[in-house]
């Protein structure tokens, strides 16, 4: 439950309620917004980014942390390994075991490669089963592809790669429908109408939702139709190093066994980089929205074979985690919330902002109002700001919050603290990597011609900022994409010998540089064990 | 002093900060987790954990994800549990009550216990759930499974050997692909698309010049 305190300002929240329905906050101009970025988003603070030195971004800037670990060894520096004793052999090696990498398999399986997933927590164990929200698709009357992305195109900033932005969105209706054939229930109408509503910074209501259980319900079907399917998944077995042959191109990847610590070789004609994110890095002491391996591994694997980053300084907090209580602290409370009617308030009861400005813009617009403005609520672990869930229940009626956001409303109710009563207290947390590695618009990376990524470990799909919807999108339309391209380039793609001399090639290149963190990357896991010692 | 209690993993006594869960607790014990975490936020099921307070009969099962500790808790995580899914063809299977008898037919020997639905870390009432699937009323065991997150508590409990989350999954998919009504809009959009409806639009608006496109942007209507 809420502090004396706490309560004090919800009686402030509740006086202003009746007042505030009904009117609509006005957006912010663009100029305004440009200001407010420049002023208080995370990306903005300069002391917590750092230059690369080495590699295809060198001399550009990514947050320290990440920094630190493409200026750390590979865990294989020191070790030998054995690259004739060959553990599995495949057309496809999918890395990673998310909604992009189910993806990516069960299209490569459809193209009747020989694919498999390795994936270093359980598949599944991914940021895809954690999206609440819904997924974005231009396919209702008054929308259109070309408005889908021009709501992406200006939300990121205008920076979004415009080949990677228009297979996004042409191919949006084509993976709902795909996902739907496969046994996703998609809320709809009694006449098979999708319902669907508004995120931040769209211009029409093409967000479609699996109730607030949307990638969780997109994540197990795609788990069951890839285990349906046999295809092989090394769970508990992260990729540490890519492989490559004499002429360059990647021949496979080193895997460790998470459980015993043993090293395994894994040969493959095309691989799929699908690792996910990087919110367990604490950019800046964020807490974090993602799930436990959210570690960026597959951007240091790709940059030390040679592929550039695109956007790594572009970081999204999701305006909206839990502040309170500690027990769930940086948890995500879904924008769906936003878009059902709940209204961002700060401590005095004032609706300070429209509750559907893009994601970054909110996330600088509280962290003003919890600063500058003194206006934020103070508790015992930080401050935060309301959202006025009850406004929802007076909106959509009785009963709206159990129907639609089922788990936002038992992640509450497990600390005592009803949501349909009271409004809850947010803050920003670390969510999305914007940035990740470079590919062109047939999914494959700039300069290995058998190497591809999918989902959030490629940079440049949404530009600078990430409108909501448009990641669960992502993961299925690259993720597919790959691999298909994939089972078609294993066809002619033949294999030499194998090699990790790019290891060598680069531990050079940090001794040129002066550089040593004594560290090993890929981290794999945040460390997170207390020891007294 | 911060507020502490004593907890037992796997037996053995730490003392731990009141307000943390079990898996923080864990952590703050020294633990480094591989097995038993995953999402961290409740969703992926990969933390089911029993336990029992000291001194009290019942035993209980919760994600240590989301679950506070308690002085004297007795705490095991269950870091695998063999549940029994069964392959199918999804576009050769259809939602008659056929397809539950010959993929899942344990749940014909379901005997009433209502252990799974006690053991739910969801509270979802997985017996009434499982009664549905019997019966071949796929819509309504899909909508009462459909917060599971397979943690597998209920299968742990379960003296017929039920993997009651693999029912609900197969009951969602049924659902969703055959059984709730078709998208028409959706299935005109993606057809107006392959033909190649839009390829002018979208080529128009990527040649804009950005100055162009911000003010396009700036001054689009927004549906209300």
């Amino acid at each position: 439950m809420f502090t004396p305190e706490m309560m004090e300002s919800v009686k402030k929240v509740e006086a202003t309620r009746d007042k505030r329905m009904g009117m609509e906050p006005r957006r912010m101009t663009a100029d305004e917004k440009d200001a407010l970025l420049k002023a208080f988003h995370p990306d903005y603070k300069d002391a917590a980014f750092e230059t690369i030195k080495i590699g295809p971004n060198k001399g550009q800037k990514a947050p320290a942390e990440l920094v630190h670990l493409l200026h750390s060894n590979s865990r294989l520096t020191k070790e030998k390994i054995d690259l004739q004793k060959i553990d599995y052999d495949v057309d496809v090696l999918v890395i990673g075991g998310g909604g992009a990498g189910a993806s990516a398999a069960i299209e490569a399986h459809e193209a009747g490669a020989d694919v498999m997933i390795v994936t270093k927590l359980r598949i599944g164990d991914a940021n895809t089963m954690m999206a609440e929200g819904g997924i974005q698709a231009a396919d209702k009357e008054n929308d259109s592809p070309a408005q889908h992305y021009l709501d992406a195109y200006g939300g990121g900033h205008f920076a979004a790669r415009p080949e990677l932005l228009r297979r996004l969105v042409m191919e949006a209706p084509d993976a709902i429908q795909w996902l739907n054939q496969l046994g996703v229930m998609f809320d709809k109408d009694e006449t098979g109408r999708m319902i669907t509503t508004h995120g931040g910074g769209t211009s029409r209501k093409r967000m479609h939702a699996c109730k607030d259980y949307t990638g969780a319900e997109i994540m197990r079907t795609l788990r069951d139709e890839v285990i349906n399917r046999q295809i092989p998944v090394a769970e508990f077995t992260s990729a540490v190093e890519l492989i490559k042959d004499e002429t360059g191109q990647i021949a496979g990847a080193v895997l460790l066994n998470m459980e015993t610590d043993d090293y395994l070789v894994a040969r493959a004609k095309t691989v799929i980089i699908a690792t996910g994110g990087a919110g367990r890095m604490h950019y800046q002491g964020f807490p974090t929205s993602n799930h436990y391996g959210a570690t960026a591994d597959g951007l240091i694997l790709g940059y030390r074979a040679g592929v550039p980053l695109l956007y790594q300084d572009t970081i999204q907090y999701h305006p909206t985690g839990v502040a309170y209580p500690s027990q769930i602290f940086g948890a995500l409370v879904t924008e769906k919330v936003r878009s059902l009617g709940a209204m961002l308030v700060n401590r005095d009861g004032e609706a300070f902002m429209h509750p559907l400005e893009t994601r970054d813009v909110a996330a600088a617009s509280i962290i003003r109002e919890c600063s500058e403005r003194g206006k934020g609520v103070t508790t015992p672990i930080g401050s935060g700001v309301w959202l006025d869930t009850p406004m929802i229940e007076r909106i959509g009626g009785e009963g709206t919050i159990e129907k639609r956001i089922p788990a936002m409303l038992r992640m509450y109710l497990n600390y005592g603290i009803d949501m349909r009563k009271l409004p809850i207290l947010v803050y920003p947390t670390l969510h999305y990597q914007n940035g990740g590695l470079e590919i062109g618009g047939d999914g494959f990376t700039k300069g290995i011609h058998n190497l591809l990524v999918a989902g959030e470990a490629v940079g440049g799909i949404h530009g600078r900022n990430r409108l909501m919807g448009n990641s669960l999108l992502d993961i299925i339309v690259f993720g597919r994409n790959a691999g298909k391209a994939a089972a078609k380039k294993a066809k002619d793609t033949k294999l030499g010998k194998m090699n990790l001399d790019h290891i060598g090639e680069y531990a050079r290149m940090l001794e040129e540089a002066g550089i040593d963190t004594h560290d090993q990357s890929p981290l794999l896991l945040p460390k997170y064990a207390r020891h007294e010692r | 002093m911060e507020n502490m209690v004593n907890v037992y993993f796997f037996g053995k006594k730490y003392r731990v900060p009141a307000d943390l869960t079990i898996m923080t607790a864990m952590e703050y014990a020294g633990y480094t987790l591989k097995r038993g975490c995953g999402c961290r936020h409740g969703f992926c099921g990969a933390c089911a954990t029993i336990y029992r307070i000291k001194g009290k009969n019942e035993l209980k099962t919760c994600l240590a994800c989301q679950t506070q500790v308690e002085a004297g808790m007795y705490v095991a995580s269950i870091p695998f549990f063999p549940t029994d899914k069964r392959t199918y063809e999804i576009n050769e299977i259809r939602p008659d009550q056929r397809v539950m008898m010959e993929l899942y037919p344990e749940i014909y020997s379901c005997i009433g216990c209502n252990a799974c639905t006690k053991a739910c870390t969801q509270d979802l009432n997985v017996m009434q759930y499982i009664a549905y699937a019997q019966r071949g009323e796929f819509e309504k065991c899909a909508e009462e499974s459909f917060d599971c997150v397979s943690c597998g508590c209920c299968s742990v409990r379960c003296p017929a050997g039920i993997s009651h989350p693999m029912v609900g999954l197969l009951a969602r998919r049924l659902t969703g692909k055959y059984i709730a009504p078709e998208s028409e809009h959706l299935k005109k959009r993606v057809e107006e698309i392959h033909e190649g409806r839009y390829d002018d639009l979208i080529e128009q608006i990527m040649q804009k010049p950005i100055e162009e496109m911000k003010e396009l942007y700036n001054t689009r209507e927004i549906e209300k």
